[in-house]
């Protein structure tokens, strides 16, 4: 009887644009050498990510978004779109591109993790950047 | 053992003689429960099973007229508690065909009762260049606490592969299993690929070269008759809540000449006999191992459990799982979108059954079974070697016990269809 709720939530959730983005991955090169600049802008964007259709499609939006942002650009962008899995829309006029796609993650909280994936591998390696100069190698599940 | 109980708890398995396996499911209260609008289908019982109606209200009853705590009090309620825990230790003695309760150690878990044999037999007994032997397929808990061992003792992990169709590779025993090999520690049956381990053929070949075998029986013991007397393993470890048992249980069975010549685990109240300020003196088996006041409550629950599966008959429980697994491999094939692991053969396998659709990932696969109602287990399952092996990151679990029937693998069925259509639309 909840059905026609639960087909609008897995609609939600999986988005065309998300699906899309899934099957068609933005960025996706080898990441043999990283190198995250301290203070100028990113000009090129490699992401390696293998998994669900939530933490492909978000890490591919990632790709897309990232080149030609500061270092504290993409810390705001990681901060809103961490918000935005916990229900909190983004601050008006941030160009957030295809993540606002991901809103439906909202609903499957088991699942914002997935979405977080990318995102928060990036805020490490910015860390870490900041904290030696480079970036430890670590792979990150979200298990 | 005798109950002055003045509130025995009705057991409905004394008045029925055999339970009737086709009705299990009405005595399990929670698949009555409907999940996002659909009838929960549940799917997950390698991870942990439900509870029966018999084991929920023998704990509640415990609370409500006997809690007191074990092995102490002089009056009535702390000797009827003490009759009812030691009273669950000879039923899972009994279920398990060992030779005197003294063998029986609760514990917590499964992961626990490996830990104790890793801590009390192997800091003991092993030396820098020993070798402890496991298996690809294993869970971590048959795996870290053996790495843990070895890191404190200089002796060494080595394992036995697997083959593609997810059975032992035997062919590498002899050169695996060395003259330093001291213990062989092996799953009875796999938590992923359900493949069935020869144990008792094992054991010899263990046996003869003067090793012991621990069984971590966590998917076993539920799943089929296991008779220690004739099993060969050395120790099997297995946990209460996944045979319908209450979460916080484990067991321990070991020999009792190895488990007297073991140092005790963890030290505290009730595994000494004597303490002064200079040192200490050992209880007597099995209580040397249970430190501490024990999870009375669920370990009562634990026999009321065990009371439910002896009514049932394992050969009954196994039986229901191999028809079962037969229907859901047939079924699961034809859909003609699944990789599925494990032995082709339902003989050889207990009912798990591992898989990946060829476009949909688990997690995604998990979310959308869910919201149809079916609860499927997705992830690595605890086995990462394994997974590695399988050349996945992660796989789908379906995995049944007695309350499930066919009818819940066709809903399995169209959830799949189901999902490869959504995923797969354009």
């Amino acid at each position: 009887l909840d059905d026609g709720k639960n087909d609008i939530e897995l609609d939600a959730l999986y988005r065309d644009t998300v699906l899309d983005h899934f099957r068609s991955p933005r960025g996706q090169k080898a990441l043999d050498r990283i190198d995250l600049k301290r203070d100028g802008y990113n000009e090129d964007v490699a992401v390696n990510c293998k998994g669900c259709v939530i933490s492909v499609a978000s890490a591919s939006m990632l790709a897309e978004l990232l080149p030609g942002k500061s270092r504290e650009e993409v810390l705001r962008l990681a901060e809103a779109f961490k918000q935005m899995m916990h229900g909190h829309p983004p601050p008006p006029g941030l160009d957030i591109g295809d993540l606002d796609a991901l809103e439906g993650v909202k609903n499957f909280p088991v699942r914002v993790k997935c979405a977080l994936l990318a995102w928060m591998t990036l805020i490490e390696a910015l860390q870490d950047t900041e904290e030696s100069g480079r970036p430890e190698d670590k792979g990150t599940t979200t298990e | 053992m005798t109950t002055t109980s003045t509130v025995p708890v009705k057991s409905e398995v004394q008045t029925r003689p055999r339970l009737d396996i086709a009705r299990a499911r009405e005595d399990f209260p929670i698949l009555r429960r409907m999940i996002h609008g659909s009838p929960l289908v549940y799917l997950d019982s390698a991870a942990t099973t439900q509870k029966p109606e018999l084991v929920i209200n023998t704990i509640s009853e415990y609370y409500h007229q006997t809690n007191a705590n074990v092995h102490r009090g002089l009056y009535a309620l702390a000797a009827q508690a003490t009759d009812k825990y030691e009273g669950a230790r000879a039923k899972v003695a009994a279920f398990i065909g060992a030779a005197a309760s003294e063998e029986i150690i609760f514990t917590r878990n499964t992961t626990e009762s490996i830990n104790l044999v890793a801590q009390a037999w192997g800091l003991k007994n092993l030396k820098t260049g020993d070798e402890i032997l496991v298996s690809e397929m294993e869970h971590h808990s048959n795996l870290v606490p053996w790495f843990l061992l070895a890191q404190r003792t200089g002796a060494v992990v080595r394992h036995i592969s697997i083959l593609d169709d997810g059975t032992l590779d035997l062919s590498t025993w002899n050169e695996r299993f060395t003259d330093r090999t001291r213990i062989v520690s092996l799953a009875h049956v796999s938590n992923v690929l359900g493949t069935i381990n020869p144990i008792t053929e094992l054991a010899e070949r263990v046996h003869r070269r003067g090793a012991l075998l621990l069984v971590d029986g966590a998917q076993g013991v539920p799943h089929m008759a296991v008779d220690v007397s004739t099993l060969g393993a050395d120790f099997v470890a297995f946990s209460a809540h996944k045979m319908l048992g209450p979460t916080g249980v484990g067991v321990l069975w070991g020999r009792r000449e190895l488990l007297e010549a073991m140092d005790p685990f963890l030290g505290g109240g009730d595994m000494i006999r004597t303490v002064s300020m200079t040192g200490a003196t050992w209880n007597d088996l099995p209580w040397k191992f249970e430190a501490g006041t024990p999870n009375i409550a669920d370990v009562i629950g634990f026999g009321a459990a065990i009371d439910y599966l002896e009514a049932t008959g394992m050969d009954q429980v196994r039986r229901h799982e191999v028809e079962l697994t037969e229907y859901a491999l047939d079924k699961m094939r034809a859909l003609g979108e699944l990789e599925i692991y494990g032995p082709a053969d339902p003989q050889q396998r207990a009912g798990v059954i591992s898989f990946n659709h060829r476009s949909i990932h688990p997690h995604d696969l998990s979310t959308y079974l869910d919201r149809k109602g079916v609860a499927i287990r997705a992830g690595h399952h605890c086995a990462q070697p394994l997974m590695e092996r399988l050349g996945q990151n992660a796989t789908a679990r379906a995995s049944f016990y007695l309350y499930n029937y066919r009818a819940d693998i066709d809903t399995l069925i169209e959830a799949l269809q189901s999902a490869g259509r959504f995923f797969g639309r354009r």
